[in-house]
């Protein structure tokens, strides 16, 4: 009986514990026929009455059930199960063979014998039931393994979401901060450049009040000189030498005369190129004024109109005026002002005047019509004036160089270099504006003032 | 009349000579000369109530036509000759002080010469 059940609980527990029904199903099929054997081994045992022998046939079915879970690879795991079962076999064994070959010996030690073979049949199951103990205790470790992986998986999947997240804002902030240094260098390029413009005007004045004395001097004594020509030729007149010599005497003083007639043209010129630079130390000089925008804007694109067409009687362009009636009067100094206006609109009138010319020398005039924009506009405590015109545009070199005192496009004596250099001072300095512009070669140019109101 | 002209560069002085040939000839006027602020005291010192009028450069080392002007309206207020300062293009601050010290009038550089031999007559 007790071979039956140690029998029958072992396979049970090697199929439960190992699911051999799945994942050994070959073993599986043998352990359904162990077990079978053993029902029809205690059944037979007791349809046959119980014979002393048949024990035997239990040791070799047990042996052979032992030698194959404790040395087939498959059954490893459970091979301290196995062990338990090793004593019970063992002693029952010992026992039966004592009872065979020493029946005296083994009638006198009889109570020891099944004391230790019951001892060793609950010692079985105590085994058992602890193994079981264990593997539930492991199975409840792997389950919570198990979780903890799932857990820590999804730990980790947002983990790396927020990885993702945190890298496109990092890469947003790069490319902002870049911007950012984008546009510092450019401000830094800007502040370089006026730097370079307000230095270039202060020296520019400078140069000029040093110059202006002895251009004084050569100015004053070529005129005098001139008249003293003219005295001499008069003295030269009351003498009596022959009319022969006074002729040639007064053909070297009007030679003389028309030298330093020569001389007094070119001072003047360099005069007015120095006044032109003086106006550069003046432009900051002025004091500020509520003037209307609109009408000086308009008085100095009709003075530089006029006075272009004074020289030019051809010369005819369209006056386009596209005014903000709401600026009213603005606190600018407006004599600066009104030069910057001056220059702009003489360039602007000197640009349309130059395609126009151009066009005509190519024989290409078609239809171009000469056109000067001045719009105004006021919005967000900035005044915007815009001067535009059709005319010949700049390439980038010169674009990049007309702040800058003396330079010009124009023909020599036509231009000092000196209008935008001024007007650039008076917005940026005078005004804290900005003078920008925007040209397309060819086609035109746009110059921009912004002076921020107070 | 006589009248002094006070500037620190020396060719001013041929070219007012020349300028005012004719005047000096007829001694319409008569022109004397210094070259610094205190050489044109010393110069009134000297000559006390002969000068009518004094041409002042205002841009001078050591004295400057400015000071002079004070000067003079202070040392010699009796007789007091009229004043015309000189000065570089443009120079408002000069101006108005000049005019705020007491100056009669005030011409710009270039000089021109014309004008001031206008103003010259009227004075007399």
């Amino acid at each position: 009986m007790d071979y039956f059940l140690v029998s029958f609980f072992l396979i049970q527990y090697v199929r439960s514990s190992l699911h051999t029904a799945t994942s050994l199903p070959n073993w599986d099929r043998l352990l359904l026929y162990g077990r079978y054997i053993s029902i029809a081994l205690i059944s037979t045992y007791y349809i046959a009455d119980s014979p002393d022998w048949f024990s035997w046939i239990w040791h070799v079915f047990m042996i052979l059930i032992i030698y194959i879970l404790y040395t087939k690879e498959d059954f490893s795991p459970i091979r301290s199960v196995t062990q338990s079962v090793i004593p019970f076999v063992a002693i029952s064994i010992i026992s039966d063979i004592l009872e065979a070959a020493a029946p005296k010996f083994y009638a006198e030690y009889d109570d020891w014998f099944n004391i230790a073979t019951s001892f060793a049949f609950v010692l079985c199951f105590v085994i058992w039931f602890y193994a079981q103990k264990q593997r539930k205790i492991l199975l409840k470790e792997r389950e919570d393994r198990l979780r903890e992986e799932m857990a820590s998986k999804a730990q980790k999947e947002s983990l790396e979401y927020l990885v993702a997240e945190r890298t496109m804002e990092l890469t947003a902030q790069k490319e902002e901060l870049q911007k950012a240094i984008e546009d510092l260098k450019s401000t830094q390029n800007q502040l370089i450049q006026s730097e370079k413009m307000a230095s270039l005007g202060e020296l520019t004045a400078g140069i000029a009040h040093e110059i202006q004395n002895p251009l004084n001097f050569v100015n004053n004594f070529s005129e005098v000189s001139v008249e003293l020509c003219q005295e001499l030729e008069e003295e030269v007149n009351k003498t009596s030498i022959s009319d022969e010599d006074k002729d040639y005497i007064k053909g070297i003083i009007a030679d003389l005369s028309q030298n330093q007639q020569k001389i007094t043209h070119h001072g003047k010129r360099a005069d007015s190129i120095v006044k032109g630079m003086l106006q550069h130390s003046r432009a900051s000089s002025g004091e500020k004024e509520a003037v209307e925008i609109n009408a000086l804007a308009d008085e100095y694109m009709r003075l530089a109109y006029h006075g272009l067409r004074a020289k030019d009687k051809e010369f005819n362009a369209t006056l386009v005026t596209d005014f903000d009636p709401n600026i009213g009067k603005v606190m600018v100094m407006p004599q600066d002002l009104g030069r910057v206006f001056l220059n702009l609109f003489t360039n602007a009138f000197y640009a349309v005047a130059e395609k126009k010319r151009m066009l005509t020398e190519a024989g290409k005039l078609d239809d171009y019509k000469p056109e000067v924009k001045i719009s105004t506009k006021m919005f967000a405590g900035k005044l915007y004036i815009r001067v535009t015109d059709n005319g010949t545009g700049m390439p980038d070199q010169v674009k990049a160089k007309i702040f800058q005192p003396f330079f010009t496009t124009k023909p020599t004596g036509q231009g000092t270099g000196l209008g935008l250099s001024m007007s650039y001072d008076i917005i940026t300095n005078a005004h804290n504006g900005m003078l920008d512009v925007e040209t397309v070669p060819g086609e035109k140019t746009e110059f921009k003032i912004t002076i921020p109101i107070a | 009349m006589k009248i002094l002209v006070v500037d620190d560069e020396e060719d001013v002085k041929s070219l007012f000579e020349q300028k005012f040939r004719k005047e000096i000839r007829s001694a319409q006027f008569e022109f004397s000369f210094a070259f610094s602020g205190e050489e044109a005291l010393h110069f009134m010192a000297e000559h006390p109530s002969e000068v009518v009028m004094i041409l002042s450069d205002i841009n001078m080392p050591g004295m400057s036509g400015i000071e002079l002007l004070k000067t003079i309206r202070k040392d010699f207020p009796a007789a007091p000759p009229q004043v015309m300062m000189i000065t570089a293009y443009g120079d408002s601050n000069n101006h108005d002080q000049a005019m705020k010290l007491g100056a009669d009038d005030f011409l710009t550089k270039p000089v021109n010469f014309v004008e001031l031999k206008e103003k010259l007559l009227k004075t007399l």
